[in-house]
């Protein structure tokens, strides 16, 4: 006996992999550039557009009837930036230093368009359970790359995981022999994210051909 | 049958097979291929792309070997200057050595052979795995990359930076001639912007340098640019400056032979004499607009900018990487805007971007490889607008005429 339904199953997973929102729909961008060079803030970051996305899902879903069309953009924005309020006073008041280092990303999760793109593609049409499982879905796809990037920008960039020393230190010795580890400041800088999330593309296309686009 | 019959039967055994392409790299790089243009008529000549590549690699020549040179003098230079002892540069006295050379061929012949053997291990895996010929985009790019980076940069950073240049510089965009932005300048910005204290500052230019900080031995290894970004005075004269008696980057010094080298692709028509031309127009336009800010009392000596922009506009071109990056980066047949009026503006921006960045970046202080990736981005949109320019101007001919 499954879990879930095939059906159900598939609006957690295909967001995960064939139908990622940052890899195949390419959205949410600017927060995966911005704030991943440091895991932890990526793994804050996704923890709050899950909780975001999951429970404005529903909450979207509950009023999608009572919704006057013309107006849905807004309420979508009235719902969202509540929920964003609600991260911010609680990252200000348990992780106040990881709020400085996300700063106005938090407050732009309002604008990330992957929550706005479910509401609008999803939960105004499904009920909410269902809301609420695409919601997961989305946010896990989106947080996954958000943690893989990270995960290789804090690694190679400053040599730690969630501020941990993993790799060795700066190479002292000097010459064209010097062996040893240096740190990759380009890792740090928001290019490099650019590049982490591109090559994560090139990868996940050459393995599905499915995905790759005619012209 | 002779050896060259041998190779083609070979290469009709490896046909189809995963290796082919890896066996033809080889087999070509030797003979010309006993293939033919299969249809439709075509003009013939005899400057295809390996010769091209080559042509270059023969005016990188001279300054590889000065750079050789060079190496070993400025170590040994700096050594002296330590101990008290100034050295007055001679061409057959104290540079062309055999001190000088096995000094600089230690340094400088190691990175030459790991930007080669590393980028052409990649250019052959990517031949391999998606079954298109090697293609010969390396070999140019293999020579500029130890020419364009300090002695002392580390070989396994080298080797990185490389391997991170030909994939995402090159490959990702379907190799060669594909690229957007030109492939040993992609290694020198990753290097640059990955590993900054190996790759800048007052210790890296010179062999030894960094290995005797805090020592009794301490040598300075500062280039001109890094003296007049610190307002701090130059003991180099302009023989120095012009021949490349200077630290600096291994093959970027001379610039007397790196001008012989631009006359020769000039002459063979590799390089574009528009872009050189336009290209040193806009660094000594830029120049000239410094100098005239200086003489008009904008700015007082005690400005942060002051050491740079008071430097004559004929002295930026010889100093640096800019005349190097002017012959050989930004005359890229495949980076480079493409129709001739494009060609003028892609040039003199190249040249006047360049030493404004030198100038007003302080933490950059060679803007030549910043400012040709630039306009390797804006290329094709300086040609699109030469093409629609000329479109609009025949449009209204037609006008006119049939009106």
């Amino acid at each position: 006996m499954a879990l879930l339904s095939k059906k159900d199953r598939g609006l957690i997973m295909d967001p995960l992999a064939d139908n990622n929102p940052i890899t195949i729909q390419v959205l949410g961008i600017c927060s995966a550039l911005a704030i991943t060079a440091q895991l932890k803030a990526s793994i804050v970051m996704a923890v709050s557009v899950l909780f975001v996305l999951s429970v404005g899902n529903v909450v979207i879903s509950l009023m999608r009837n009572i919704i006057p069309s013309k107006i849905r953009i807004i309420v979508q924005l009235v719902v969202v930036a509540a929920l964003v309020i609600i991260v911010d006073q609680v990252l200000k008041a348990f992780a106040y230093e990881l709020s400085k280092t996300l700063s106005v990303f938090v407050g732009l999760i309002i604008t990330n368009c992957i929550i706005m793109g479910r509401f609008e593609a999803f939960a105004l049409g499904n009920g909410p359970y269902r809301s609420f499982l695409d919601g997961i879905g989305n946010a896990a796809g989106y947080g996954a790359i958000l943690i893989i990037v990270g995960f290789s920008r804090e690694l190679l960039g400053s040599g730690t995981l969630l501020g941990f020393k993993v790799l060795g230190d700066p190479i002292e010795k000097t010459g064209l022999y010097a062996i040893g580890y240096e740190n990759n400041g380009f890792m740090l800088l928001s290019p490099m994210a650019l590049i982490v999330v591109g090559i994560i593309i090139w990868v996940q296309r050459s393995r599905n051909k499915t995905l790759i686009e005619e012209n | 049958m002779g050896l060259k019959e041998k190779l083609h039967g070979i290469k009709e055994d490896f046909k189809g097979k995963k290796m082919a392409p890896a066996f033809n790299a080889l087999h070509t790089f030797l003979y010309t291929p006993n293939e033919t243009t299969h249809n439709g008529s075509h003009i013939r000549a005899v400057d295809d792309l390996k010769r091209t590549m080559n042509t270059v690699i023969m005016a990188l020549v001279p300054v590889l070997i000065w750079g050789i040179f060079n190496a070993g003098y400025q170590h040994y230079a700096a050594v002296d200057a330590a101990n008290g002892v100034i050295r007055e540069a001679s061409l057959f006295g104290n540079f062309f050595t055999w001190d000088n050379f096995t000094m600089g061929a230690i340094t400088v012949l190691p990175l030459v052979i790991v930007s080669y053997a590393v980028g052409l291990a990649v250019e052959f895996v990517f031949a391999v795995i998606k079954g298109h010929e090697v293609e010969e985009g390396y070999l140019v790019t293999g020579m500029l990359v130890p020419l364009i980076v300090p002695v002392d940069i580390p070989l396994w950073m080298l080797a990185v930076a490389v391997i991170f240049g030909v994939v995402i510089g090159k490959e990702v965009f379907g190799g060669t001639g594909m690229n957007i932005l030109n492939p040993a300048l992609t290694i020198r910005a990753f290097l640059f912007f990955a590993y900054p204290t190996w790759m800048s500052g007052d210790k890296v230019w010179v062999h030894g340098a960094k290995e005797a900080v805090g020592t009794p031995d301490a040598i300075s290894g500062e280039t001109i640019l890094g003296s007049y970004a610190q307002n701090s005075s130059v003991v180099y004269d302009f023989t120095d400056k012009f021949f490349g008696f200077i630290p600096g980057s291994v093959g970027e010094t001379s610039t007397f032979l790196i001008l012989l080298g631009g006359l020769f692709l000039m002459f063979t028509k590799i390089a574009s004499w528009r872009i050189i031309l336009s290209a040193i127009v806009g660094a000594a336009a830029m120049g000239l607009i410094f100098n005239g800010v200086v003489d008009a009392g904008w700015i007082t000596e005690s400005s942060k900018f002051y050491g740079l922009m008071s430097t004559p506009y004929w002295e930026h071109l010889i100093i640096g990487g800019i005349a190097f990056g002017i012959v050989y980066m930004a005359t890229d047949p495949v980076s480079g805007a493409q129709t001739n009026t494009g060609k003028y503006w892609y040039g003199f921006l190249i040249g006047f971007i360049s030493i404004m960045i030198r100038v007003f970046n302080p933490a950059y202080p060679e803007g030549v490889f910043l400012a040709i990736l630039l306009m390797n981005v804006f290329a094709p949109t300086i040609d699109h607008y030469v093409v629609q320019a000329n479109v609009k101007k025949r449009m209204k001919r037609l006008k006119l005429k049939t009106a």
